[in-house]
């Protein structure tokens, strides 16, 4: 497994880097690795050049302010899943960082690199969308900020256009009575996603004021079951109720839900309503 | 002087450097002048090699050379197999180093490209342009064996590689006349052994001398050594094997591969060292992989439960090619196996070695008695369900009785000694096996799905005698050597002629010498692996390190304690029958406070100024060890699975092993294989196999998709032992390195239907997916309805 041959950038800052970009068509970002280099030894990937972006300090670290958490997008998944502010106030993204691939993985793997990549199979498109994340990217016409829910348009395709980059993902801190869950069926060998289901329940007056539930592994970009999240709102937390909504969710999976030799697209439509279950369960322990 | 180490749980000297990353594997090595060497593999299960164009490829930068099949044809041999069953029809197909006209499998070698580096290698691979025209391909060895099945080798009719019968008493009277036959289909899934080194070979060639070195991931450096002469042409005496440092094996380091005599062709043609390294994809098609049956089995029992006879056919894929010891795994390591350790009378199996497309199959850990033991302990099960019984109980009423000193099986085999009740009792006891099963019950009224499985099981390793090898037709020998070497300082050298990689012999096989003749456990260096410097031996796998080359070990120990009994009476001059010894020291008997100690003796005899008459100098002997019969280790397994009816998942929650390897050298590295190869077996239980589509292509061709155990879906295991010693071993030992998979699989599978049961169903295939496990209940359910 040896990559082509390709020229390295190592970007000081995000402008260098759009500035690289630019100057070498065909060029791609290198973040922690964990997807580019696979498949640059796979020889699925020839770019004329690689720019690292790794490096950037700016792009790294976590911060909380006035109601919003903000990631950089260099941001490791062990340092999610270490991060004890995102442990109380944003727990399906430290949960769901926890459980990507292996500590090899979790020490070099970002969150920016990630979501950019948008691999259906991956656990943290589904978890910013159901956080209702925001995500800046920088490139030659400026910054812009982009809704989770429209980042992401399709099988390893994002709203990110050419010499954007993105710098940051920021996610409003849960507020009183709201919590949230990460539950994944996780492939035995990768550790990607069969399923993964990210859920935020907001309480109020011990009833469900609003539930939002995003689903990824099965489909082809995390898709919002808006059809659970319906039938739970205004309804108490019990354990039947969160069955009946969680039973909603065929609705939103829409006609393109994935399978393979390990799970097909009916085993997964039939055993999605119970892990939607388990994710609302645990987000809604974690709201009382 | 040195305390007692034999028996104790000593650490790993092996480990520090394994650990740490300092150990050297062939990969490792780096020559003056060396050239890399890659491989194009075929894409296509099956297709005509219509034109190969190089052109670009050799003119590619940095590129010295590249071979296709006609290069290397007349310079390198066909691949040999070097076990051919006899009575059974084998047909050797022929197994080029290099595809001339035709690729059989994903991954056959069609061209060798060497380069100054192996990127430049790689880069090169790509421009080479074969024009191929595909034929169909076939995977399924039962579906190989009908007629109008795709031919893998033109003169091989129906696919049939071999067919191989076993039968001991009347059979076909037995299953007449009994009370209850069960029948059942298994389907042995083909296995990716998965070593964690990849393969790897490094050739240096001297052309002066005519003399080649070659490094080699070997699980037996003297086979590779044989195997190599006979396929490169170059002489055994100038041709050495390196291979002191083995990142594992499991059975797929045992066979000759063509890559090796490829690397060694390349540095002979080019006169320069020549480095090829698999990678992880390459081994994942390229090396050997295991199991690959599908088997129609009955079980034939009185109505109380005396199981009577077993009768099995068995399609067992053997790949493209036959590998160097693939016949021998179906047929000699399995159907001779089938009473296990019970009592049964009649014993009959058809086993059909098929070739197909697939990658060629070998040994994988426990080889062909896991298999075996699958069969027995399903039967067990299933007749135990049908009877209403404990499958404890039926298990007890079929043993064989305790036996010290051989017993004779139906199959012609002699068990050397057994106590398979003793085992399965303390199994029972250790986990109050009643409780276990109350406690199941109002699990399940709560709606928690618990499984509970036994496997109990017989093994035959230790293989075996030389004489037995040549009528099975293995075409070697069986036996051990070592040679054990007194230093004037009293430190001890023993080079030993099997290849430990991994098991921990380095450590074990000073125990050996420390208890046998009393030196400091650390004064004994293990040198293994090396073809120049150790003697002839056949190798590390079949749990035979041990059991044969321990013995070895033992007998070169025993001549020279008894030459240095003879240079301490001349020291002490008294006569040798008047000698005593006792720990490490050697003295008049009833004057142990004038003694010679062994280091005394091991000065005089290296400077020899004071030797007796006729006495030679030097302190060392050797020993060559023919086993009389092969050594028959057993126990007795459970395993609690729980099963999530809602998603199909099926987690193991406990797992307690008996096993009975005769004494224990040392009882950590005992638990440790037993540990490795618990989870080898259940890892083929729940998680592994080899998926292949229709037209042949590996779908699981990559750690994404081949799903290897990990550590956080296993319990923490209980492992526990009885002892029973071997009696024809010097010093009773068995063998522990298969153990684990051989009664793991079927533990984990008869618990997984246990968990299942209160559904209805009542079989299904391995590996037990989430999704499998959730179909066949509602196949179940609806069924019922």
């Amino acid at each position: 497994m040896y990559a082509p041959e390709f020229d390295y950038y190592r970007a000081g800052s995000v402008s260098e880097a759009a500035g690289l970009l630019r100057k070498y068509p065909g060029s791609k970002l290198l973040a922690g690795g964990q997807s580019l280099i696979p498949l640059l030894k796979l020889r699925l990937a020839a770019p004329v050049a690689v720019i690292d972006i790794g490096r950037i300090r700016d792009l790294k670290g976590i911060t909380v302010k006035g109601g919003t958490i903000r990631v950089g997008a260099m941001t490791t998944h062990a340092e999610l899943a270490a991060s004890s502010e995102l442990a109380e106030q944003c727990h399906a993204l430290a949960q769901a960082a926890a459980g990507i691939g292996d500590p090899a993985v979790r020490n070099r793997g970002t969150i920016g690199g990630n979501v950019a990549h948008a691999d259906p199979a991956s656990d943290l498109p589904a978890v910013l969308v159901a956080l209702e994340a925001k995500l800046t990217v920088e490139g030659p016409d400026g910054k812009r900020t982009l809704d989770a829910g429209g980042f992401f348009q399709g099988m390893m395709t994002t709203a990110l256009k050419e010499h954007e980059i993105l710098t940051a993902i920021e996610i409003p801190a849960h507020s009183k009575g709201q919590g949230s869950a990460y539950a994944k069926f996780a492939h035995p060998a990768s550790r990607y996603a069969v399923i993964g289901v990210a859920a935020v329940v907001t309480t109020s007056g011990g009833k469900c004021s609003a539930a939002r539930v995003a689903i990824g592994g099965m489909v082809p970009r995390p898709v919002r079951a808006a059809s659970v999240e319906r039938v739970l709102a205004g309804q108490e937390l019990s354990a039947e109720n969160i069955a009946k909504a969680a039973g909603q969710v065929t609705e939103s999976l829409g006609n393109e839900v994935l399978g393979d030799i390990f799970a097909s697209e009916q085993y997964r439509r039939s055993v999605a309503p119970v892990w939607v279950k388990r994710g609302l369960t645990q987000a809604a322990e974690r709201a009382r | 002087m040195s305390t007692r180490v034999f028996g104790s749980g000593i650490r790993r000297r092996e480990d520090p450097r394994l650990i740490t990353g300092a150990a050297t594997y062939t990969d490792d090595y780096t020559l003056p002048d060396m050239v890399h060497m890659v491989l194009l593999r075929s894409p296509h299960a099956h297709a005509r090699i219509k034109r190969i164009d190089t052109t670009r490829a050799k003119a590619a930068p940095g590129v010295v050379a590249v071979f296709i099949g006609t290069d290397v044809e007349g310079a390198l041999n066909p691949m040999p197999c070097a076990w051919l069953v006899p009575n059974s029809n084998l047909k050797v197909a022929g197994y080029p180093c290099i595809a001339k006209d035709m690729v059989r499998y994903v991954g056959d070698i069609v061209a060798a490209v060497v380069a100054e580096s192996p990127y430049q290698a790689t880069d090169a691979l790509d421009l080479i342009v074969v024009d191929y025209e595909p034929l169909p391909a076939v995977i399924d060895p039962e579906k190989a064996k009908q007629s109008g099945a795709p031919q893998v080798h033109s003169n091989v009719e129906n696919n049939v590689a071999f067919h191989w019968t076993v039968t001991g008493g009347d059979v076909d009277g037995t299953f007449q006349k009994a009370d209850v036959v069960i029948k059942e289909r298994i389907v042995q899934q083909r296995l990716i052994p998965n070593a964690m080194e990849p393969r790897s070979a490094l050739a240096h060639w001297s052309g002066a001398s005519g003399e080649l070195t070659l490094w080699n991931t070997t699980q037996n450096p003297h086979i590779a050594r044989f195997l190599c002469s006979v396929v490169t042409g170059v002489p055994e005496d100038k041709l050495r094997v390196i291979a002191t440092e083995v990142g594992g094996g499991f059975g797929s380091k045992i066979p000759a591969y063509p890559a090796d005599f490829i690397t060694v062709f390349c540095a002979k043609k080019l006169n320069r060292p020549v480095k090829w390294t698999e990678s992880r994809r390459e081994n994942f098609q390229g090396t050997t992989h295991g199991r690959d049956h599908i088997q129609d089995v009955e079980l034939a029992a009185t109505k109380d439960g005396k199981v009577l006879g077993i009768k099995a056919t068995s399609y067992s894929g053997m790949g493209a090619y036959l590998s160097t010891a693939a016949p021998g795994i179906p047929t000699i390591l399995h159907g001779l196996m089938l009473s296990g350790p019970y009592d049964i009378a009649a014993i009959r199996e058809d086993v059909y070695g098929i070739y197909t497309n697939g990658t060629p199959v070998e040994a994988y850990r426990g080889a062909g008695r896991p298999e075996a033991t699958f069969i027995l302990e399903r039967l067990m099960d299933m007749l135990a369900a049908k009877l209403g019984m404990d499958p404890i109980d039926l298990r007890k009423k079929n043993f064989i009785p305790k036996f010290e000193n051989g017993h004779t099986v139906a199959t012609g085999l002699s068990y050397d000694s057994g106590n398979y009740a003793g085992a399965l009792q303390k199994l029972v006891d250790h986990v109050a096996y009643k409780d276990l099963r109350r406690q199941q019950a109002e699990d399940r009224k709560k709606g928690r799905y618990l499984g509970i499985g036994i496997s109990t099981y017989v093994e035959i390793c230790g293989l075996g005698p030389s004489q037995v090898a040549g009528a099975v037709g293995f075409q070697g020998g069986l036996w051990e050597s070592a040679i054990v070497r007194f230093h004037p300082t009293g430190k001890v050298n023993v080079f030993i002629g099997a290849n430990p990689h991994g098991q921990g012999e380095e450590t074990t096989f000073a125990q050996i010498v420390a208890e046998e003749i009393g030196v400091d456990v650390n004064d004994v260096k293990v040198i293994h692996g090396d073809t120049q410097t150790t003697p002839m031996g056949w190798g590390t796998y079949g749990s035979r390190t041990t059991a044969v080359g321990g013995a070895a070990l033992v007998m070169a120990t025993r001549k020279v304690k008894e030459k240095a009994k003879v240079i301490a009476a001349h020291l002490l001059e008294a006569a040798v029958e008047d000698m005593d010894y006792k720990d490490g020291k050697f003295f008049v008997k009833g004057s142990p406070d004038k003694a010679k100690t062994i280091q005394d003796i091991a000065l005089m005899a290296n400077v020899a100024w004071n030797m007796p008459a006729g006495v030679e100098a030097g302190l060392e002997a050797s020993s060559f060890y023919d086993p009389p019969n092969f050594t028959y280790p057993f126990g007795a397994h459970l395993a609690v699975v729980e099963l999530d009816p809602e998603t199909g998942q099926i987690d193991v929650r406990r797992y307690v092993a008996v096993d009975d390897c005769g004494p224990q050298i040392n009882p950590v590295i005992v638990e440790g294989q037993v540990h490795g190869g618990v989870v080898q077996g259940i890892g083929q239980a729940l998680w592994e196999g080899a998926v292949y589509d229709e037209n042949g292509q590996l779908l699981t061709g990559s750690m994404l998709d081949y799903a290897l155990p990990r550590a956080d879906r296993l319990p923490d295991m209980e492992v526990l032992s009885t002892v029973t010693p071997s009696p024809h071993h010097p010093i009773g030992v068995k063998g522990i390195g298969e153990a684990g998979t051989i009664a793991s699989t079927a533990a984990v599978y008869n618990a997984v239907i246990d968990a299942l049961s209160p559904f209805g169903v009542q079989t299904i295939r391995m590996p037990v997916t989430p999704e499998r496990a959730f179909n066949a209940i509602q196949e179940a359910k609806a069924g019922r309805r």
